[in-house]
């Protein structure tokens, strides 16, 4: 009997060190990363930019972030903003990721950010512009690796006041959110700086039936006109301008996103634009030519503004972690840690502002063939005024 | 706002009005005369758009070639698809058409999203269409669109005729008045019916094609379509042809003006359109009273 009961001790104190074997590993095992990124429909490649970007910097740390693994678990977020919290729930709820990195949809990105706010998961935003991430929707454990709607808007309205020396302009874009704050921050920029912005078209999204918008620039003939689009209505609407024969006459900006990706279907019809972005093809400098050099060779492929903000994503998730030695639990070092970072980033050093959105340079570009060729840079350390944001 | 501006925007509404008619009437067809509810019948609009999006590489510069063989296709399509689908529903209720029809949407959008995919896609304006007409220094104009309205002119006549003024016209009215009477004369109605729904079909592809060097192909082109078009059968006055004609312009005239100077009711402004006219005459502008 004796025996029975040493054998059943022992199992029950085996059993015990496993399990307290397990917890413990809670800290130092695979740290888990949930991505949550488009990988079907119109986004589809710049999701898989966004995750390459995101694991060639850990690769580029020996796979670990802070001497931990990491583990990924991916989500299609399909762009739609309708099952985002269904989906953003499934690596929070039952994956338990430590971080989620996403998205590229404003919309799902901000059901994402709601999500983020009532779990106290920390999510990482790789692209999504939408101003209020981290406007009244910020909180400490929510960053953005990418761009407020309103910065590079912005600074193409003071490029266009102060350099161009417009004076009147048009605005144009599709009646949503994304649009209208592109051409608030545009209008700031420029009106700032002595412009007038003369009249504000819209049409409701998507629609991509320009023409008696267009008969309307060509009637009034500002001295510019500054369109928000992107994607297939971008390639339509640069093309319709140049066919309507404006593009002579009336100069055409925008932010990166009218010619970014869609430089090979608007042709012809792009050449010579203007638009500003946090990136530009030709910035030539040792850190982007050796991330360009090491993206190609990883991926055979040419990286663009979202691998690098993608990697950069992974960056400032680095940098939290490494403060913490890895345990990410420690809300407090990690958020401060990022908050005081540089990040060494492709596009130049950057830093977080209070709102944790990047303080960075954005840049002025041209179109040449099919390049947004580096022009110069249009305002250095540009910070989102983060309107709503309190923290 | 100048002359040659005000000239070139009645240029864009009645283009853009000639092209919904050209879907509405397929509708008014298939809706008004044969008395099913097709919610499908803005995805016939996309497949024709996404048919000139794989047809113009192979036709090249021969558009009104592949126009032809566009249109072959649908109405092979829409006798197809009446012969599988749509003859069952006409002795049903309304909500079962709802249902059945707004199936068929999902179906297509999926069978769109497996062959094509979820791009938006442009197709070239042919070149001897390319370019635009001018008037003096008053205006000018794109080829493109001049074409576009004519087309649509020359069809709205066709159709006209065929419905008022020929024998197949005669049945298709007999037939919708009374289906019985018109088979106890000897007509073979089922196939008549074929018929008119290829057509409306035909019709509608014909508008998606024509539509898409103007306005990009992309998925969800249909249900935007598709809302406008009912609304405009309902302003027209239901099955009536040249109702459906007049109410387009009317809707051409007011989104294109109401984009210009209304921007932010541009969305609602032909659901004003249809209220005002609902009020005036329920039964629609050319309507017969019930």
């Amino acid at each position: 009997m004796t025996n029975l009961r040493t054998a059943r001790l022992a199992l029950t104190a085996i059993a015990l060190a496993a399990l307290a074997t397990a917890a413990g590993a809670q800290g130092t095992g695979k740290l888990k990363v949930g991505l949550m990124l488009p990988y079907s429909g119109t986004y589809t490649a710049l999701g898989v930019a966004i995750e390459n970007g995101f694991k060639l910097y850990v690769e580029q740390q020996g796979g670990k972030l802070a001497g931990r693994e990491i583990e990924y678990f991916k989500v299609d977020d399909e762009s739609d903003p309708a099952k985002a919290t269904d989906n953003v729930n499934k690596l929070i709820k039952r994956d338990n990721v430590d971080v989620i990195v996403g998205t590229v949809h404003s919309g799902v990105a901000m059901a994402m950010a709601k999500a983020a706010k009532e779990s106290g998961t920390v999510l990482i935003v790789p692209n999504a512009g939408a101003d209020a991430v981290t406007g009244p929707m910020c909180a400490p454990n929510i960053f953005r690796s990418s761009f407020s709607n309103w910065q590079p808007a912005f600074a193409m309205g003071e490029v266009a006041a102060k350099q161009q020396g417009k004076k009147k302009v048009m605005t144009i874009t599709w009646k949503y959110a994304a649009g209208e704050e592109s051409v608030n921050g545009f209008k700031e920029g420029f009106e700032k700086n002595g412009g007038k912005v003369d009249k504000q078209l819209t049409l409701p999204f998507p629609n991509v039936e320009f023409q008696a918008l267009l008969t309307e620039i060509a009637a009034a003939k500002p001295d510019a006109v500054y369109a928000f689009f992107a994607g297939g209505g971008a390639v339509k609407f640069v093309k319709d301008y140049q066919a309507a024969g404006l593009n002579k006459t009336i100069p055409l900006y925008g932010p990166g996103f009218l010619t970014d990706g869609t430089l090979d279907a608007q042709g012809e019809s792009a050449q010579g634009m203007l638009t500003t972005l946090h990136y530009a093809d030709g910035l030539n400098t040792p850190r982007d030519n050796a991330f360009r050099v090491a993206y190609a060779k990883s991926f055979k492929l040419q990286p663009d503004v979202y691998a690098v903000q993608g990697y950069d994503a992974a960056q400032m998730l680095g940098v939290g972690l490494n403060a913490t030695k890895g345990d990410i639990s420690k809300k407090a070092e990690f958020t401060g840690a990022i908050e005081k970072a540089k990040i060494d980033s492709p596009r130049g050093t950057f830093t977080m502002s209070k709102s944790h959105n990047p303080v960075q340079d954005i840049y002025l570009r041209k179109v040449e063939g099919k390049e947004n060729k580096l022009v110069s840079t249009a305002i250095k350390g540009l910070s989102d005024p983060a309107r709503g944001c309190r923290m | 706002m100048d002359f040659g501006t005000f000239l070139v925007q009645c240029l864009n509404s009645v283009q853009y009005g000639l092209l919904l008619f050209l879907v509405a009437s397929g509708l008014t067809l298939i809706f008004g005369i044969m008395g099913v509810i097709n919610l499908a019948h803005g995805s016939f609009y996309m497949i024709g758009a996404y048919l000139a999006f794989s047809l113009a590489p192979l036709f090249g510069d021969q558009f009104l070639l592949m126009l032809v063989a566009g249109v072959v296709l649908a109405a092979i399509f829409g006798y197809v698809l009446e012969w599988a689908f749509f003859s069952y529903l006409y002795q049903r209720d309304h909500l079962q058409q709802v249902l059945m029809t707004y199936g068929l949407i999902l179906v297509f959008e999926e069978l769109r999203s497996i062959f094509v995919g979820n791009d938006v896609h442009g197709v070239k304006v042919p070149a001897w269409l390319d370019g635009s007409f001018a008037l003096g220094n008053v205006m000018s104009y794109p080829w493109y669109r001049l074409f576009a309205s004519a087309a649509c002119i020359v069809l709205a006549a066709g159709l006209y005729y065929v419905v008022n003024r020929t024998r197949l016209g005669m049945m298709i009215r007999a037939g919708a008045s009374n289906r019985d009477m018109v088979r106890g004369l000897g007509i073979d109605v089922k196939r008549l019916y074929r018929i008119v729904f290829a057509a409306g079909v035909a019709l509608a592809a014909l508008a998606g094609m024509i539509a898409a060097p103007m306005s990009s192909v992309y998925p969800n082109m249909g249900a935007s379509v598709l809302i406008i078009c009912f609304v405009l059968v309902v302003i027209g006055g239901i099955g009536s042809i040249t109702g459906a004609l007049v109410a387009s312009l009317l809707v051409g005239f007011v989104d294109t003006f109401g984009k210009v100077f209304f921007a932010d009711l541009a969305g609602i402004g032909i659901y004003l359109l249809m209220a005002i006219v609902l009020i005036w005459k329920p039964e629609g502008l050319m309507g017969r009273r019930p």
